[in-house]
């Protein structure tokens, strides 16, 4: 084993390293009102783990293998004979470790991109509620550190997740990461307006993932029931196994120690009658139980991944400050689901059925979250719906098998969205300064929102670098090669277009849409005249933000060269193929078509030149409405996001709401309460009282409520009173000790 | 069982016996003439009649445990003079330890000034 | 005449005691040259002693964990994984015990360097009685740890509960130290020996004299059960703990417990395995009563350190059950393992608690009421975590190692529970007793947060470190007690 590989923890501790700091140290390090220590420290912990990631990468060009890095042992539980033991192993091979470069790389940019971004964010907060400057730095003291302390956070969770070598480690990390964005999201929870929803937007986020969760434990238990380990490589080892031969073979375990189950009273049930898995007195076919770990897994991925039916959490999570939707809601940890499908390919290659609802499921998603994009006008919502159709591309690819197209769309997409959220950023900042520019000279109004599209426009003239960077972004998004974003989805189309007609006609579709509502936004906001005060005082955003976007912009730009599909380039499918078994490997000459390709950058250049003719020839006006609004309904319908959320009020949260009101106000407190307790139980002791006399009523009644309680109480009170003080009474007790010791000895002794 | 324990049974009840001809013995053999100063329980001046309980100057307690400090090192000195040549090196270390460990205490002691008597 | 080779003593295999009696016999001679305004010369001098010890233990952890076990001293002491671990236990309890000091003592102005040196003679004390293979060593050590802890009580002797505390300690100690050499002359009446291993040969051999030993290690349990504080030859223990200057207190609740209960298990488990169940009986019976009446007396006490003194009157008998569990020879190195690991988390949580104890109390030795702490939730919001922490630990609540170690001591007593039922009922008892528990720790916690009050505390550097030391401390062992648990387990009597 390469020794570079013994330096892999330092990968999840550098970051964490940086969180102790920023904790304990952040408010020291804050020495004035301009100080960036915490940041600098955080960025460079980030930095130091992305070095760690490009170590591991060149360790394992030597040995594309992989290797499994045993750290510690984190629990061991020992029953009888069978063992459950959790190790904290790192695993590295090519996809964590394509994994890790991208969460570090990616990672790093925007960590020295909110040392910049924060200071404003902060100041921002601090006029919003009118502090004095003294009162402002002790905010900034307490929430710059803070904030980077959640970031470093976050990043070693991530990598906690993706260099787990079991399922229980990554179910940590992925734990972890739903733990951070709660924080992140709710990271303005006193703000003084919009507090409250930012909480209520953690809330759901965590709430929505939780459901999620629930797939997840249950699929973590079948796995353990199923192949009696939770490490990846075992698992995928005795499924592969077991396809055709028993548990009891592949377990290599006694037959004595397997439940045991009787013929007589064990039913089969599901589909095929492969080998059976027994469950107490039920007995599943292997086939069914793969269905079932790798559906639960499913339901675990659309929470985290934001996939249909519980993508709503991601448009809300966007209360969080910026650098936090870019890198956890755009860039990195919404992409754990295809990392963990990915991971679990074995699995998914033994369970067709799952491996389709997984396409469809993605494919549906993309298309949906891409007309929902179209009729939104906050410029973060519109990347946020993005992003979730975005990783409906990637859901849709894994679940056909082309998990290279995937993982390659994952790590462009870090790219490109992560460009695009920052470059928004940036946008917002400007206007937000422009604003402070007018609102102190008497225009402004608190009702400004800065991130309606609506309320900029013509902002190319005061912003040169962000408008090229957005541009290159959105270029990249809309698939136009040869960006990043055109040799990914181009992969993902041609795997569809192979083995899936009706998903490769959805994404087809889902990317025109991509095209169109990026061209909608471009021309929105960069061009035309400005449509407020804010606008037209726009600014450009300093260097410390300008610089990781152009560094972004042109990693969106060349991202493509990583696996180009033309013979030998074809660079990440190589590097893939000894982690990811079952991925498609395009025969030669096969990993490219120039039908799908030229029908995907025409459909593009179309709906480009579409929202041109409706954006761009006429630019909106102040106070104008939005053209497509034409469309009357339909609009109204995109905008309200098909009514998903009113759909999920009206069909879970109103029943659940009636079903615990319900339950408190009828079942707990009328019935429980007013009848049971009050006239049943009151009525029956209040009969007995008549018949029994008043202190054993009474003795009865507060026996059961604090009897026993009392009961200490006096029994802690009275023996408190032997505790005399006087040593004689001490030595008597030693004495009578004894005495009863010897006593009981002896009596014992002769007893026999 | 017990046929062991018979001799200490022995030893008690010659214990016993023999104590009790004792005092007789010297009532009816020693030759009485009985003083107020004889006839106090302790001769050496100590008065009977008073509080129990009386002070005594710690310096006498401090003496008292110095004393049997050091008492106890001569009990194991003189076993050692006796066989010193038996013993041979082994017996001058364990030996030598054990004065060293004392010496400290003698050092501790005088530098506290436990061994001023004002 | 056969004289012992030095082979036989193995010097090596006691370097860590050599180092501290060495170290302290130099300290205090060297602490009559320290002017009295330099009196913290001498507890960083303890500490550099104590640090000493720990990097050789720290070898000889390597070392045992190879080897197994040595003796040393021609028999006399026995070096094995389960004197190593517990020696750590003892040189880190130690080392807060100075820490604690540190500020304390000039505070309080009773800074003396006797001190530190005494605290060296205690440890020294209860290391040898991790490794005693012998009753006379049994008894040396067990004087050698008590009589600096007598004086220890009562350093503050301007005050008069510190004076009362030294003096009962001192009487009742030396009453149960007689029964113990009471106990060992039975013993060495019964069976000719007082060698650990010897006796346990015996007592299988010779049936005849079976009573006597019998009776022996029945008052042996008295002087042992006397320093661990155990129902009922617990009396000392609050109006001890209550007087004695709190470092002392600390140090005492934690070292004298663990070496009490270090003698206790060799002794039992080596020398008696013959008599298993009647021993086993009697603990059972101990524990039980020892964790009802050290709960349910805590529930009425208002004094924090009253209040943390029946709290280790309490634990003493939740340890006392996996010792109990220990007669069954199949899973004794289960339950030596739970105890050693209940008494490593028990020394932190303890540990820390007392350090919040301490940075409450004021210059005067008042401040000692649980009323005191009113407010700290807000004026130390840090310092009213931690002690919230350990408050969860001692109540045997989830993420702490106050949990774990209960949860082991369980289990060891119920894998024990087909050689003796009774343990099922002293294990609902001390289920029973833990929710009982729970009132009186949570309500310090509910006083830190939800009353109001001035919650003043100082908290120096030392205190600090010591505190977030054991909160870490305690953390880990409720989080990863694997790794820790594996030790413990391997700390197995050879």
């Amino acid at each position: 084993m390469n020794s570079l590989f013994s330096l892999i923890p330092l990968v999840v501790f550098f970051p964490l390293l940086g969180m102790l700091i920023n904790i304990f140290f952040g408010r020291m390090l804050m020495a004035d009102e301009n100080s960036k220590a915490p940041g600098v420290i955080a960025s460079l912990m980030a930095g130091l783990s992305f070095v760690i990631a490009v170590l591991m990468f060149v360790a394992l060009l030597g040995e594309p293998e992989g290797v499994e890095v045993p750290f510690m042992t984190w629990f061991s539980i020992s029953a009888g004979s069978r063992t459950l033991s959790i190790p904290w192993t790192f695993k590295v091979d090519t996809l964590s470790s394509v994994m890790m470069l991208v969460v570090t790389g990616v990672g790093t940019l925007i960590h020295i991109y909110a040392i910049g971004y924060m200071h404003g964010d902060i100041d921002e907060q601090a006029s919003k509620r009118g502090l004095s400057s003294d009162e402002a730095f002790d905010l900034k003291r307490r929430r710059f550190p803070r904030f980077f302390a959640y970031f470093n956070l976050f990043l070693a969770s991530m990598l906690i997740l993706v260099t787990g070598s079991n399922y229980l480690v990554m179910f940590v990390g992925w734990e972890l990461v739903g733990l951070c964005s709660y924080l992140l999201i709710g990271f303005w929870f006193d703000d003084p307006i919009v507090g409250i929803y930012n909480s209520m937007a953690g809330r759901k986020a965590f709430v929505v993932n939780r459901i999620g969760d629930f797939g997840m434990v249950m699929a973590l238990m079948l796995i353990f029931w199923t192949f009696g380990t939770l490490q990846f490589d075992d698992v995928f080892a005795r499924a592969e196994c077991m396809r055709t031969a028993s548990q009891f073979e592949c377990l290599a375990v006694d037959a004595a120690q397997m439940v045991e189950t009787s013929p007589n009273f064990s039913l089969m049930f599901g589909f095929g009658l492969l080998q059976p898995i027994s469950f107490g007195a039920i007995t599943l076919s292997f086939q069914t139980v793969m269905i079932a770990i790798t559906l639960l897994l499913l339901l675990g991925a659309t929470g985290k991944s934001a996939q249909i039916p519980l993508f709503v959490w991601l448009p809300d999570a966007m209360a969080g400050p910026m650098p936090v939707s870019a890198l956890i809601h755009a860039a990195t940890m919404v992409t754990a689901g295809i990392y963990m499908i990915t991971r679990s390919n074995v699995l998914y290659a033994m369970a067709p059925f799952s491996a389709d609802t997984v396409a469809i499921i993605g494919a549906a998603t993309a298309l949906v979250a891409a007309t929902i994009a179209v009729a939104q006008f906050d410029i973060k919502r519109v990347l946020a719906y993005s992003t979730i159709s975005q990783l409906g591309f990637m859901i849709a690819a894994v679940g056909l098998g082309g998990y290279v197209a995937g993982i390659f769309h994952l790590a462009t997409h870090a790219f490109f969205k992560a460009l695009l959220f920052l470059s928004a950023g940036s946008v917002i900042h400007g206007i937000e300064h422009g604003h402070h520019a007018t609102a102190h000279k008497g225009h402004g109004d608190h009702a400004f929102d800065p991130q309606d599209m609506r309320n900029m426009g013509g902002l190319r003239k005061h912003m040169p670098t962000t408008i090229v960077v957005y541009i290159v972004g959105a270029l990249a998004l809309a698939g136009i090669p040869p960006l990043a974003g055109f040799w990914s989805k181009d992969e993902i189309l041609l795997d569809a277009s192979k083995h899936d007609p009706l998903i490769y006609i959805l994404l087809t579709i889902a990317a025109f849409f991509t095209a169109f509502y990026m061209g909608r936004q471009v021309w929105m906001v960069f061009f035309g005249q400005p449509r407020t005060e804010a606008a037209a005082h726009a600014h450009e955003s300093p260097p410390v933000m300008t610089t990781p976007l152009i560094i972004l912009a042109v990693l969106a730009s060349i991202g493509g060269l990583m696996n180009l599909p033309f013979g030998r380039l074809h660079f990440l499918a190589e590097w893939l193929r000894e982690s990811v078994a079952y991925a498609h490997v395009p025969a030669a000459g096969e990993g490219f078509s120039i039908t799908v390709a030229v029908i995907s950058t025409v459909l593009a250049l179309a709906a480009i030149a579409l929202s041109y003719i409706i954006y761009g020839t006429k630019p909106l006006q102040e106070g104008q409405a939005d053209p497509l609004r034409v469309a009357g309904p339909l609009f109204t319908f995109l905008n309200r996001k098909w009514y998903w959320d009113e759909a999920y009020e009206a069909v879970f949260i109103r029943p659940f709401k009636c079903l615990a009101n319900w339950l408190a106000f009828t079942i707990d407190w009328r019935f429980w309460h007013d009848f049971v307790h009050d006239s049943v139980i009151i009525q029956f002791f209040d009969g007995w009282a008549a018949i029994l006399s008043r202190p054993v009523d009474m003795g009865i009644v507060d026996g059961a409520v604090n009897g026993i309680g009392r009961l200490v109480a006096g029994a802690s009170s009275r023996l408190r009173r032997t505790q005399t003080g006087y040593v004689r009474n001490y030595a008597l007790a030693v004495a009578l000790g004894v005495v009863a010791i010897v006593a009981y000895l002896l009596i014992r002794f002769f007893a026999n | 069982m017990f046929e062991q324990y018979y001799p200490i049974a022995v030893l008690v009840l010659l214990a016993t016996v023999l104590s009790i001809i004792v005092v007789f013995l010297s009532r009816i053999m020693g030759p009485r003439r009985p003083t107020p100063k004889k006839s106090a329980p302790y001769e050496s001046g100590m008065s009977p009649i008073g509080p129990a309980v009386r002070r005594l100057p710690i310096k006498f307690y401090l003496v008292a445990v110095l004393f049997i400090l050091f008492d106890i090192e001569v009990i194991f000195l003189l076993p050692y003079a006796t066989l010193v040549r038996e013993l041979g090196v082994y017996g001058l270390i364990a030996t030598g330890i054990f004065v060293f460990i004392l010496t400290i205490g003698l050092v501790y002691e005088w530098k506290k000034g436990a061994l001023d008597w004002e | 005449m056969q004289l012992p080779i030095l082979e036989s003593i193995n010097l090596m295999a006691v370097l860590p005691v050599l180092i501290i009696a060495g170290w302290a016999c130099v300290l205090l001679v060297f602490d009559l040259l320290i002017p009295r305004s330099r009196k913290h010369w001498t507890a960083w001098l303890a500490l550099v002693g104590l640090l000493g010890a720990a990097v050789a233990l720290f070898f000889q952890i390597g070392h045992f964990a190879r080897l197994g076990s040595e003796a040393a001293f021609d028999g006399m002491v026995t070096v094995d994984g389960f004197s190593i671990f517990l020696q750590v236990v003892f040189v880190l309890t130690a080392i807060v015990g100075v820490l604690l000091a540190l500020d304390y003592l000039p505070r309080h102005g009773i800074e003396r360097g006797e001190y530190y040196v005494l605290l060296l003679f205690t440890t020294i004390g209860m290391m040898i009685m991790s490794m005693a293979a012998d009753l006379i060593v049994v008894f040396v050590a067990l004087e050698l740890l008590s009589i600096p802890l007598y004086i220890l009580s009562g350093f503050a002797g301007m005050r008069e509960t510190s004076e009362e505390a030294a003096l009962k300690y001192f009487l009742l100690g030396a009453f149960a130290s007689s029964f113990l050499v009471y106990g060992i002359a039975l013993t060495y009446g019964g069976t000719g020996t007082t060698r650990l291993t010897g006796i346990a040969q015996a007592v299988t051999s010779d049936a005849l004299n079976l009573p006597l030993t019998t009776v022996g290690m029945g008052l042996l349990l008295v002087g042992l059960g006397f320093k661990v504080a155990a129902v009922p030859f617990h009396m000392w223990t609050p109006d001890v703990y209550q007087g004695a200057p709190t470092p002392v207190t600390a140090f005492m609740s934690v070292g004298a417990k663990a070496g009490g209960f270090a003698a206790l298990i060799r002794v039992l488990v080596t020398a008696f395995p013959a008599i298993a169940s009647e021993w086993g009986t009697l603990i059972a019976v101990i524990a039980g009563l020892t964790m009802l009446l050290g709960n349910i007396v805590a529930i009425s006490q208002s004094n924090i350190k009253r209040m943390l003194a029946y709290s280790s009157i309490a634990h003493a008998g939740y340890i006392l059950l996996a010792v109990a569990a220990a007669q069954r020879s199949e899973n004794a190195s289960f339950a030596i393992g739970a105890v050693v690991f209940y008494l490593l988390a028990y020394a932190l949580t303890n540990l820390g608690a007392f350090t919040v104890a301490i940075a409450v109390e004021r210059d005067d030795g008042t401040g000692t009421e649980i009323d005191d702490f009113a407010g700290l939730g807000k004026t130390r919001p840090w310092m009213a975590l931690a002690m919230a922490l350990f408050m969860l630990s001692l109540t045997g609540m989830p993420i702490s190692g106050g949990l774990v170690g209960k949860v082991f001591v369980f289990q060891a007593a119920l894998q024990a529970v087909p050689g003796d039922p009774l343990l099922l009922a002293v294990v609902i008892i001390g289920v029973l007793t833990s929710v009982v528990s729970a009132f009186y720790y949570l309500k310090v916690i509910m006083v830190m947060y939800m009353r109001e009050g001035e919650g003043k505390a100082v908290l120096p550097l030392a205190l600090k470190t010591v505190l977030a030391a054991t909160a870490f401390g305690t953390l880990v062992l409720g989080i990863i007690p694997g790794p820790v648990f594996q030790m413990a387990q391997r700390a197995m009597l050879k």
